[in-house]
């Protein structure tokens, strides 16, 4: 009884890590940007393809195992780098401040055209990098055992979410990106460069889905679809936690992990759905998500 | 006179629906078939416009597209139902039922909620239908061949007697939705999309107006969905899936919301993209597609209806 509820806990506590990490960046776009971007999946999907590329080319190096971690930053950054200038400064720019639907469907062409760049450079076969999971080893908890590197994950998202949470309210730069979100206009009379922080904030999600892609590569076979499950889980989460909201993407992605770990293990039939059950639930009581404050209406 | 007459909206759509029904006698049969699909689809665009002129972009037509589909479907393997006018016209009725039920839940939400909240609902279908292994779970099923007044046309004009019927029934609906967007609610939806507390201010409820703008919405998504199953004679999950919906978001976008014509229009060009890049490019055709639909919001933001009604206003002038 015990065990399975602590099985549920961990299981969902990873999935949820992992989850955050993809929806932290999604949510801080939307908060900046105000794009909801349905390309941030197949931006996760290049991390991972490039973690799978580059991680067999650090091994053959023959350096030391830990410096793997690395690696997979790297390539993340790799990606982070490729990606933004061409999303946001060339197809992005043209389309702020129109309708919003109509930039989630420019985002989901692109998501579209990544979703064949994928097959174009690495081809319809899986991709398998499991040695980065053999890493940590293995820890024990009574009686189950869990792989370390899972685990680390948790430890890789709590990092992800403080760290943007305390670079956005205790530096001056972030202080900067702050008021960006609260009016961009009043910001730019007042001498903030917004196209910068625009491309900067875009340069963050794109780095955490592309992190997230990477760090989860050794888990699972990097193929052609991996990204779609991806958009709409990490719809869900930061529907559920409010749009732009870091807390809200802890507590939707707490509450996803969770639900669906223990659909796992209690209902594996409603496993599919359970997301959207989260989800609908939440709507019909808090309409703008959990952490969205009051807004003045124009009349 | 003749000027009046060419503005006249029945006029017009018996014109363009008699142009239609001759041009299929003489194209060839794959075209037929792209158009009957691309009526299908520009049913459900033509439910989102509904929607866009109450200021609504619902993110999850799938939903309905998949509940027509699937309705039609099972009439005809489960109660041997297999005429296709009336699978359409039941898929219309019942899909308007199914939307009048959860509009009232929807209509409290905008913009990007709502969108999201009805991507949800066919999200929730799709994970049902794959597990419903009695309809074939995620392969589907296949439809048994559809009769026409109880007569059961020979192979060669099957397709071209669907695209027949799907013209007739398409402009029908097209002539009572005009009339329907020129009436009290179809012109209340456009000033809830201006400004909605203004319109309730004044005494009018935009709850009302978008519960059955939603319903309209609905039957006719159910009723494309019908007539593209019927189309392909094959049904699965596929029809509610997010992407699916998304292609439906796209061809209301690309048509705007001021014209009727110019949704089929659109749906066409979706559909004919489609088919010529995944014949010559089977591998890249999302690609092809993806580029495709950023071209054509950058260069027609406000849609091909906008071209159409700048043409019609001069028309009027002269």
């Amino acid at each position: 009884m015990i065990d399975e509820f602590l099985t549920i806990f961990l299981d969902g506590a990873i999935y949820a890590s992992w989850l955050f990490i993809v929806a932290l960046g999604l949510t801080f776009v939307f908060g900046v940007l105000k794009i909801l971007n349905i390309a941030h999946g197949g931006i996760y999907a290049l991390g991972a393809y490039s973690t799978a590329t580059l991680v067999p080319i650090f091994y053959s190096l023959g350096m030391p195992d830990q410096l793997v971690i690395v690696t997979m930053l790297i390539s993340a950054l790799a990606v982070a780098i490729v990606i933004t200038p061409i999303m946001e400064r060339g197809i992005l720019r043209r389309f702020y401040g129109q309708d919003e639907v109509l930039i989630v469907l420019v985002t989901y062409a692109i998501y579209l055209v990544l979703e064949d760049v994928q097959k174009i450079i690495w081809g319809m076969n899986s991709l398998y990098v499991s040695e980065p999971r053999e890493l940590l080893g293995a820890l024990e908890f009574g009686s189950l055992y869990y792989v370390g590197y899972d685990l680390a994950l948790i430890g890789l998202a709590i990092f992800c979410g403080l760290f943007l949470w305390l670079v956005l309210n205790k530096t001056k730069s972030g202080k900067i990106v702050l008021a960006v979100i609260h009016n961009p206009e009043i910001s730019g009379c007042m001498g903030v460069n917004i196209n910068k922080v625009y491309l900067a904030a875009f340069f963050v999600g794109a780095f955490l889905a592309a992190l997230a892609g990477s760090f989860t590569a050794p888990l699972i076979s990097v193929q052609v679809g991996i990204s779609v499950a991806v958009v709409i889980e990490s719809f869900a989460v930061v529907i559920i936690g409010g749009l732009g909201s870091i807390p809200g993407a802890v507590i939707g992605a707490l509450i996803i992990g969770m639900a669906r770990a223990a659909c796992v293990h209690k209902l594996p039939e409603a496993e599919i759905f359970i997301m959207y059950f989260c989800m609908a639930g939440m709507l019909i009581f808090r309409p703008k998500g959990l952490f969205q404050g009051a807004q003045a209406r124009k009349i | 006179m003749p000027l009046k007459l060419l503005n006249n909206v029945f006029f017009q759509s018996i014109f363009l629906m008699s142009l239609l029904v001759v041009v299929g006698i003489f194209i060839p049969n794959w075209l037929v078939f792209v158009i009957t699909k691309a009526i299908a689809y520009g049913l459900v665009g033509l439910g989102i416009i509904t929607l866009m002129r109450g200021g609504l972009v619902s993110f999850g037509q799938g939903f309905v597209f998949g509940i027509g589909g699937y309705t039609a479907g099972l009439l005809g393997t489960q109660a041997g139902l297999t005429d296709a006018v009336l699978l359409l016209f039941i898929s219309f009725i019942f899909t308007g039922f199914v939307g009048l039920i959860i509009a009232p839940l929807l209509a409290r939400y905008r913009d990007i909620f709502f969108a999201m909240l009805s991507l949800a609902f066919s999200m929730v279908l799709y994970g049902i239908l794959i597990k419903i292994d009695a309809i074939g779970g995620s392969d589907g099923f296949v439809l048994p061949e559809s009769t026409y007044f109880g007569i059961k046309p020979s192979k060669e004009y099957a397709d071209y007697i669907l695209y027949v019927v799907s013209v007739i029934m398409t402009g029908i609906v097209s002539i009572l939705l005009r009339y329907y967007y020129d009436s009290t609610p179809g012109l209340i939806a456009l000033a809830v999309r201006e400004n909605e507390l203004r319109v309730e201010y004044l005494g009018s409820s935009a709850f009302n107006v978008t519960v059955l703008n939603f319903t309209i919405a609905a039957g006719l998504g159910g009723m494309g969905g019908a007539l593209n199953g019927i189309a392909l004679g094959h049904i699965d999950p596929e029809f509610t899936y997010w992407t699916t919906s998304g292609e439906f978001v796209f061809i209301s976008i690309l048509a705007g919301y001021l014209s009727v014509p110019a949704v089929f229009l659109a749906a066409l060009l979706l559909e004919l993209v489609r088919s010529f890049s995944g014949r010559y490019f089977p591998d890249t055709w999302q690609l092809i597609l993806g580029v495709f639909l950023i071209l054509s919001i950058i260069f027609i933001p406000s849609g091909i209806g906008s071209f159409f009604k700048q043409l019609f206003d001069k028309l009027k002038n002269k």
